[in-house]
């Protein structure tokens, strides 16, 4: 239990796909600027992420080491397309916004790397909480991220007003940055900051020291 | 059989092939499956999002109702395009102008020179829409159109008032173009300019342009997104295509002229 616990509850902070495993920025990047669309994508990829991981351990005993790569890509990507094809049924006009965010979870490093990291190696239990417990550490810091820039940037939050814009005589004026893709950067960078000031063995070791130069006396 | 395979050294030749066969059908069966299963639904969430854009763009969507209530006050009417006359035996409500366009027997193939908006084929006739006002006089035409941008045909509606040069709304409901740049055609702000401009000048020449800088007191200039010169390039020509001859040209010309709506 206390190993299902571990698993689950490590990607949170401790283990965090993005915060230490640097995973999946580029999607943290692209569909942050609204909460209802970070959820959404949370839940996709948390989805796909857990049943990729099952499936691969499922047959990891099987899988020809040569072909291994194509066969996990396979996998995710038939579940991503299922994915889509739900969330199109069921959520069209999130689906239409995130449509191409989607498509690319096939290409979310998370899912590729737990499946080789983790799936491979483990059984399918465990992937599958795995799954579910990198899932949630990716949704953890989206819905962070987003909240901040959906506050920031629209002044709302889930499409309800927060602040009150000037445009609708209040007073707040958004903050046009924080719906740019860049923004996120930003707020992903200072949560790596709080976190591994908070927890300093997070911290990497340098990979090569700069070699202290005696000053020459040129000047 | 199968117990033959798994017993196999997974990196023979033959086990690479068996897994891969396999897993390609496991996966294509649930893929297909997927996508069969929830046709139905989509298809319903894509008539029902046409019809939502049709109000949007038209400017009559209000909230806490429902799309079917609302839209029952728009009327669709099948037009014939070559002539502009309405089309009697053609029940507008299931008409599918799109689905016309790709049918031989429904279509008209277009000549290079006529086609600017590069979507070589269109059917004979097209759905339009109208509102009305609380007298019950048209007060709305609202066209669809379509043409090619940068990577995608565009789809969308353009309403008119009902003097069929003024518009009063234009919008996509389907594009593929890239988010951020062309994609921004369906920015709020930039659908806003064309709101206000004349589609024809008063000679009844087709005058609306997207140029760079647009003088915003123009009745005929919309500015140009920064980025999306090609995805711009193509909503001017698909405008001029659905305005000119081969479009709604001969059913706008008697629209302007007086003619019953």
């Amino acid at each position: 239990m206390s190993e299902t616990r571990k698993v689950l509850i490590d990607p949170l902070v401790d283990n965090n796909p993005i915060t230490l495993q640097i995973l999946g920025i580029c999607s943290a990047l692209a569909v942050t600027s609204s909460l209802k669309n970070s959820l959404l994508m949370a839940i996709a990829l948390t989805a796909v992420l857990a049943f990729s991981n099952a499936s691969i351990s499922a047959i990891r005993n099987h899988i020809p080491s040569n072909i291994r790569i194509i066969v996990q890509m396979t996998i995710i990507a038939s579940l991503v397309i299922v994915v889509d094809q739900i969330m199109r049924a069921y959520a069209y006009d999130t689906a239409k916004q995130l449509s191409v965010f989607v498509g690319l979870i096939i290409t979310n490093c998370i899912v590729m790397g737990r499946a080789e990291a983790y799936a491979m190696k483990n059984g399918v239990g465990m992937s599958f909480m795995d799954g579910i417990g990198n899932g949630l550490g990716y949704s953890l810091l989206l819905i962070i991220v987003a909240f901040f820039r959906e506050l920031f940037g629209s002044g709302t939050l889930f499409g309800f007003e927060i602040l009150k814009l000037t445009k609708n005589g209040g007073w707040y004026e958004p903050n046009g940055l924080m719906l740019l893709p860049p923004s996120a950067f930003f707020i992903i960078g200072l949560i790596i900051w709080v976190v591994r000031t908070w927890k300093p063995e997070q911290v990497e070791q340098p990979d090569f020291k700069i070699h202290e130069q005696h000053a020459l006396g040129d000047r | 059989m199968i117990r033959r395979f798994l017993d196999m050294p997974n990196d023979s030749t033959q086990k690479t092939i068996f897994v891969a066969a396999v897993l390609c059908l496991v996966c294509s069966v649930l893929v297909s499956g997927a996508a069969v299963a929830l046709k139905p639904i989509q298809d319903a969430n894509k008539a029902l999002d046409k019809k939502r854009n049709i109000l949007q763009i038209a400017g009559l969507f209000q909230e806490g109702k429902t799309v079917d209530e609302m839209f029952s006050q728009v009327e669709p009417k099948v037009v014939d395009l070559a002539t502009g006359e309405y089309v009697a035996d053609i029940d507008a409500a299931t008409y599918d102008a799109r689905a016309a366009a790709v049918d031989p027997k429904q279509n008209v193939v277009l000549t290079k020179e006529q086609d600017i908006a590069s979507i070589k084929r269109r059917s004979k006739y097209a759905t339009v829409y109208l509102a009305r006002d609380a007298a019950g006089k048209v007060n709305k035409i609202i066209l669809p159109v379509s043409g090619y941008g940068l990577w995608s045909t565009l789809h969308g509606f353009m309403a008119l008032a009902d003097d069929a040069s003024t518009i009063t709304g234009f919008g996509f409901y389907e594009h593929a173009e890239t988010p951020g740049l062309g994609g921004e055609v369906d920015n709020p702000v930039w659908k806003a300019q064309w709101s206000g401009k004349q589609l024809f000048d008063e000679q009844g020449n087709i005058a609306v342009d997207i140029v760079k800088n647009a003088d915003p007191e123009s009745k005929y200039q919309v500015d140009a997104l920064s980025g999306a010169t090609l995805t711009g390039n193509g909503v001017e020509n698909l405008v001029h295509f659905w305005a000119g001859q081969d479009g709604f040209g001969p059913y706008l010309q008697k629209a302007r002229s007086g003619g019953e709506l």
